[in-house]
């Protein structure tokens, strides 16, 4: 852990020492909670809009972000089925996981998920989110993302063309509608199976178990 | 090139000269006087830049070879200085004092192969691993797939059917 | 004004309308964009399903309780900005809360909603929040200058504070609006315009690919809804009040979509063209031109 981090006594402007925690302080430790979808006709029409309105994270983990800037293009042109790109956690609803993931950026890939707001989904593509792919052997890159993070979509290919990748949109927009992209709330059940996951592999830990 | 070789002959003991091309040579040096070379080479002879700095496992010989690459950007020559260290304890005089960029070369070093820079700054800050608790991944004895298979919960594999084999069982069950 | 149960009611339509021209302005803007890019483009109903997906967002998390006002203080900037003009000239429904000095009160709420939304940014405690806010209160600060000196110079060549009497003045042909018979002072203004619209060049408050989107880089859900909301409404509230100041104001709603729509192209075109200002560039920029064309409004008007 930084030194930064650690748990400190320090004096006060007024020259009371007084004791901070900067993991505590700053960040939350509450476990997330499990939301109970709402009457089946309301959450359908709700639906409906988050599978018309994805809002994707512009984080690219791996080589597969390059992937992702053609479809803002006239080319491919992804904003006319409705997804946009956004830049921070707390207003997107789609992650993409853009190819490996070494260790270092799978910490970071886990503080932004669990900054993002339920219902959340995850696309991961490539080869590499699902078994490795070429890195299947390396010291430093995970082999399975579900393992990690819940994942509602795969794109395989090393790498795929933008083109998979829209379909990849348009499979997630089918899970939505038929109310299977429940990924954050598997998140909540199975919290301490993905915790201790992250935590065998993410050996300076850092930050607070949840820190929305 | 030939001439440099012979003015660091006069004043150092070089123990092996490889002319890779022209304007390439490489010389190995005692670990001992490399340091004194390279200043020599940059006060002198005018190697100002340097270019990078490396190493290799060499297990079968018990050694690592440090490589620093010099470059005289006036007469357009690149001349390498090699150093054998022993394996164990594996350990080099910094050079953070003659460029400043050697300190993260020396970092990246001593994350990756364990080579030990005594006193060159932020030597035993994290590089690029963070929180690495096993041997230092590129020494030739880090089994890699072993422990990506003991970490990174490795998908079992499919199974794979040749083609031909595949396509003449489905065609032709019965012959 | 006498004020009955009505008003309320008279209220509610014209926010209802307004919100759904500015959600649909929105989206026929961006689409304009996309086909100049040579794109399809977004649906043009796409702000509506935004704004359904933010609300129907399962959980939100607190900051404290400025970060809860924050977006209600910009939706009631928004709001109060439209409801204290008078709409539609003429029209008794749509004149709402209009009174005799509401020239004041509507340069008021011009600042008002950024204010608030100070406020809830700095809860927030996001360093791009903070640098976004800076930005923006030095930004409409600058840009406040030459748009009152206009707004005074106008309130000075018709003699009132009273934004149906200004409309009124400018009856009767294209002739008579303000920006044909005091061109400087509608000049300063319309100066300030780009800058209360917030599009390129003077985009920096918000920033997107720079600091991600400024102030409200924490809010989500709900409260992003909420702000959404605003930004429909706010710049159709900033339109109709430069229609009425400068353009005549509009008799009936297909005149008022006119105008305003045209002078909303005013600066998308200028944003087409320009590419950002940095804050500093921005504000040294106001406070020269506009602001001297502005002073020479007030001394002709004077004079």
């Amino acid at each position: 852990m930084k030194e930064d981090f650690k748990k400190r006594t320090v004096i006060s402007p007024d020259g009371k020492p007084i004791e901070i925690d900067p993991v505590k302080d700053y960040f939350s430790d509450a476990k997330p909670k499990v939301y109970k979808p709402a009457h089946p006709v309301i959450e359908k029409f709700a639906n409906w809009a988050r599978a018309n309105s994805l809002w994707v994270l512009g984080f690219g983990t791996g080589c597969g972000a390059i992937e992702m800037r053609p479809l803002m293009t006239p080319r491919f042109d992804a904003y006319r089925y409705g997804i946009q790109w956004r830049p921070t956690p707390r207003q997107s609803s789609v992650f993409v996981i853009s190819g490996y993931l070494s260790v270092k950026t799978l910490k970071r890939v886990v503080r932004t998920y669990e900054q993002m707001q339920n219902p959340k989904f995850v696309i991961a593509l490539g080869s590499c989110t699902i078994n490795g792919g070429m890195y299947w052997d390396s010291y430093n890159t995970i082999n399975r993302l579900d393992h990690y993070l819940p994942v509602d979509v795969y794109v395989a290919g090393c790498m795929p063309r933008p083109e998979s990748l829209l379909t990849g949109f348009e499979e997630l927009k089918k899970i939505i509608k038929e109310g299977r992209g429940e990924g954050a709330n598997k998140y909540a059940e199975n919290f301490d199976w993905y915790k201790a996951n992250q935590k065998k592999i993410i050996k300076d830990w850092d930050m607070p178990d949840y820190n929305w | 090139m030939k001439d440099i070789i012979d003015r660091i002959k006069t004043k150092y003991t070089i123990s092996e000269v490889v002319e890779q091309r022209k304007n390439l040579s490489f010389v190995t040096v005692s670990k001992e006087q490399a340091i004194s070379i390279i200043t020599f080479l940059r006060d002198i002879e005018g190697f100002k830049h340097l270019v990078l700095l490396t190493a290799a496992d060499w297990i079968e010989n018990d050694k690592f070879q440090l490589t620093y690459l010099l470059n005289n950007p006036t007469e357009k020559i690149d001349l390498g200085v090699r150093v054998f260290i022993s394996r164990e304890n594996a350990s080099m005089e910094s050079a953070h004092h003659l460029w400043e960029q050697v300190a993260t070369y020396q970092r990246e070093l001593k994350e990756m192969f364990g080579i030990d820079f005594p006193d060159s700054p932020g030597v035993d800050k994290p590089f690029i691993l963070e929180g690495w608790e096993d041997i230092p991944p590129y020494r030739r004895d880090f089994d890699t797939k072993q422990y990506s298979e003991d970490t990174y919960f490795p998908r079992p594999g499919r199974e794979s059917n040749d083609p031909a084999e595949y396509m003449k069982k489905k065609l032709y069950p019965n012959e | 004004m006498e004020f009955s149960i009505k008003n309320i009611g008279y209220a509610l339509l014209t926010i209802f309308i307004v919100l759904n021209y500015g959600l649909i302005l929105q989206g026929i803007i961006r689409k304009i964009g996309a086909r100049v890019g040579r794109r399809y483009g977004i649906r043009w109903y796409q702000p509506y399903i935004d704004i359904i997906k933010n609300y129907a967002k399962r959980s939100t998390i607190t900051h404290g309780v400025m970060f809860y006002i924050a977006p209600v203080f910009r939706l009631s900037g928004g709001i109060g900005l439209l409801l204290f003009m008078p709409v539609i000239f003429g029209s008794e429904i749509f004149s709402n809360f209009s009174f005799a000095g509401d020239l004041v009160l509507v340069l008021y709420f011009q600042f008002f909603g950024i204010l608030g939304m100070a406020l809830g940014a700095a809860e927030s405690g996001h360093p791009y929040s903070a640098i976004g806010v800076s930005r923006g209160l030095s930004q409409v600060t600058s840009f406040e200058l030459p748009l009152t000196l206009g707004v005074i110079a106008i309130a000075m060549q018709y003699q009132t504070l009273n934004i149906t009497e200004i409309v009124a003045a400018q009856q009767g042909g294209f002739l008579n609006w303000t920006v044909i018979t005091n061109p400087f002072a509608a000049a300063a203004m319309l100066i300030a315009f780009l800058g209360a619209m917030g599009r390129s060049p003077f985009d920096v408050v918000l920033a997107p690919q720079e600091i991600p989107i400024g102030p409200p880089t924490e809010f989500h859900s709900g409260l992003l809804g909420v702000l959404q909301l605003n930004r429909a409404i706010f710049p159709v509230a900033k339109l109709i009040l430069f229609m009425n100041l400068l353009f005549g104001g509009a008799t009936n709603w297909f005149e008022l979509i006119v105008k305003t729509f045209f002078i909303y192209m005013w600066s998308v075109f200028v944003g087409v063209v320009y590419p950002r200002f940095r804050v500093d560039q921005s504000v040294r920029w106001f406070l020269t031109v506009p602001l001297i064309i502005g002073i020479i409004a007030i001394i002709l008007i004077r004079f």
